[in-house]
């Protein structure tokens, strides 16, 4: 086992702590596929970082607070559907990433590598980003918690009760763009939803309380990120899609028949 | 909940406005609920029901109009629909918790007082139409509200249920003397299980005690046949059998679906 892979292993196993809970968050309030617009922007977070020398992490959230605002001020018009709005940003945003990259010619940028990740080459800047970002995140996440499960169930009723629904929507949103930009090098801007969506959907089965399946996705995810580096440090493949593989693999294993079964 | 002088409003609204595109959905409305009292509102589907509702727990800005509450006042809220997906793995206790930390004894006796006793440790989205209701008010009561505004409490519910359901707010206001606001457009049923009645449509048609408002010329023509039916007898709730609010219900599935007779 050499460096490279516990490093690679470290900023996997870090994502996936802050992954997991958010995560069951975007699957509860079915918002995958404004997670999806939001990473589908990142490349031109990454163009704008690189454009104003700064590190391409902060230039994602940037971006991705900028998209959020416009999608939920998109959202009160009647002419279009929220998720014609969300295809047209998504799909646009990720044109007009590749183009401005394109215009950075004097800088050589790994396409690829953003695309579907480069975990092999994580620094220690970048577990330092991870860790110290996520358990930031994660401490937030824990004061905000009731709060906002609470308007997961129910937005008006949270409100009435005291939740300060506005506030807690803006701090997720951040949340959600933190784990964009960390999880860029890990498994790349197109697979970035994957440790979104499917540690939590895999947790579903086995938990029975909000904060079971907060936790089993953390494990589910780690196990993917696990079983993704083995494959991709043994048999050669690329280490972002194959820790997605995994992770499908994994979901699909315990939504069998036999397996669902089991759960009580 | 905090005592409070006798006769004083806990919330108020005067000259509410509240207007959608060129629409005005809420016209200069002015209502008060004080302790101890069920206020319902009554009106067709699209009258404003949900939106006066929805001024008054600050959900939506009015246009003018002010709204006043006792500076202390506690409202326990149990809005028209609750739809919980199906990913979140979320029991009643759970539920419960997300309004009010309480303890558990609490949770148990609230869940006792509107007669689900036997749910706590059932999934949310395994509830009836019926017991859901049910969850929603022992959430709002464990709040020990000064104030609780009921948005049409027994959607979902079938007839003999709703009728009890109107039986247990007022057993609820009877021993807890909080105000009670309350929504619905089911004219009979409410009749017997209020103080006083205003009929909305877009703006106060009329306002009274239930008996005065049912004979009441706007009244009628807003609701045409069905309110000249419970003109003639406000509706008043018989039973054929004795059913322990408090108690634990026989049957889970079944405890609202018994008849009645009703004159």
């Amino acid at each position: 086992m050499d460096e490279f892979f516990l490093m690679a292993l470290a900023a996997g196993i870090g994502v996936s702590l802050v992954a997991g809970p958010l995560g069951c968050f975007v699957v509860w309030r079915r918002m995958s596929y404004f997670g999806a617009t939001l990473s589908h922007s990142a490349l031109l977070g990454v163009a704008l970082g690189l454009l104003l020398g700064i590190n391409p992490m902060l230039g994602v959230v940037a971006t991705c607070v900028v998209i959020a605002a416009t999608v939920f001020s998109m959202e009160r018009d009647p002419r279009f559907a929220t998720d014609t709005i969300l295809g047209i940003l998504a799909h646009g945003l990720l044109a007009l990433g590749l183009v401005a990259i394109a215009f950075l010619d004097n800088v050589r940028v790994d396409l690829m590598g953003y695309l579907f990740g480069d975990i092999l080459v994580v620094s220690s800047e970048d577990l330092i980003w991870i860790y110290g970002g996520g358990a930031a995140c994660l401490l937030m996440l824990a004061l905000m918690w009731r709060g906002l499960l609470s308007m997961s169930v129910h937005e008006e009723l949270a409100r009435v009760e005291g939740v300060p629904v506005s506030a807690m929507r803006l701090v997720f949103m951040l949340m959600i763009a933190f784990v964009i930009a960390i999880a860029m090098k890990i498994v790349g801007i197109m697979l970035i939803v994957s440790m979104l969506i499917i540690p939590p959907a895999t947790a579903r089965r086995f938990a029975r309380t909000p904060e079971q399946m907060a936790i089993l996705a953390v494990l589910v995810g780690a196990l993917s990120v696990l079983g993704g580096l083995a494959a991709s440090s043994t048999i050669d493949t690329p280490a972002g899609p194959s820790i997605v593989v995994v992770a499908m693999a994994l979901f699909f294993a315990t939504a069998m028949p036999g397996a669902a079964r089991r759960q009580v | 909940m905090a005592d409070r002088e006798a006769g004083k409003p806990l919330i108020s609204a005067e000259g509410l406005t509240i207007h959608r595109g060129s629409q005005t959905v809420i016209d200069k409305i002015s209502l008060s609920v004080s302790a101890g009292e069920i206020v319902t509102l009554v009106g067709p589907n699209g009258a404003g029901k949900s939106t006066l509702i929805r001024a008054l727990l600050r959900l939506i800005d009015c246009d003018s109009g002010t709204i006043e509450r006792e500076p202390d006042v506690t409202i326990g809220y149990v809005p028209q629909q609750l739809e919980i997906d199906p990913t979140m793995p979320i029991n009643v206790r759970r539920f419960l918790r997300l309004g009010a930390l309480a303890p558990e004894d609490d949770m148990k006796r609230a869940l006792d007082e509107v007669g689900v006793a036997k749910v706590i440790d059932t999934p949310m989205q395994g509830l009836s139409g019926g017991e859901t209701r049910r969850v929603l008010l022992a959430r709002a009561l464990l709040r020990d509200p000064d104030l609780l505004v009921l948005d049409e409490p027994t959607a979902g519910v079938d007839f003999g249920g709703q009728a009890e359901l109107y039986e247990l707010i007022r057993a609820i206001r009877d021993r807890r003397q909080c105000g009670i606001l309350l929504v619905s457009h089911n004219l009979h049923l409410v009749m017997a299980a209020t103080d006083r009645v205003l009929c909305l449509n877009h703006h106060i048609c009329c306002e009274g005690q239930p008996d005065a408002v049912t004979r009441n010329p706007a009244y009628l023509e807003l609701f045409g046949s069905e309110a000249a039916a419970s003109a003639m007898a406000v509706y008043t709730h018989h039973h054929d059998h004795d059913h322990d609010l408090s108690g634990a219900p026989v049957d889970q599935e079944d405890h609202h679906d018994h008849e009645h007779s009703h004159g």
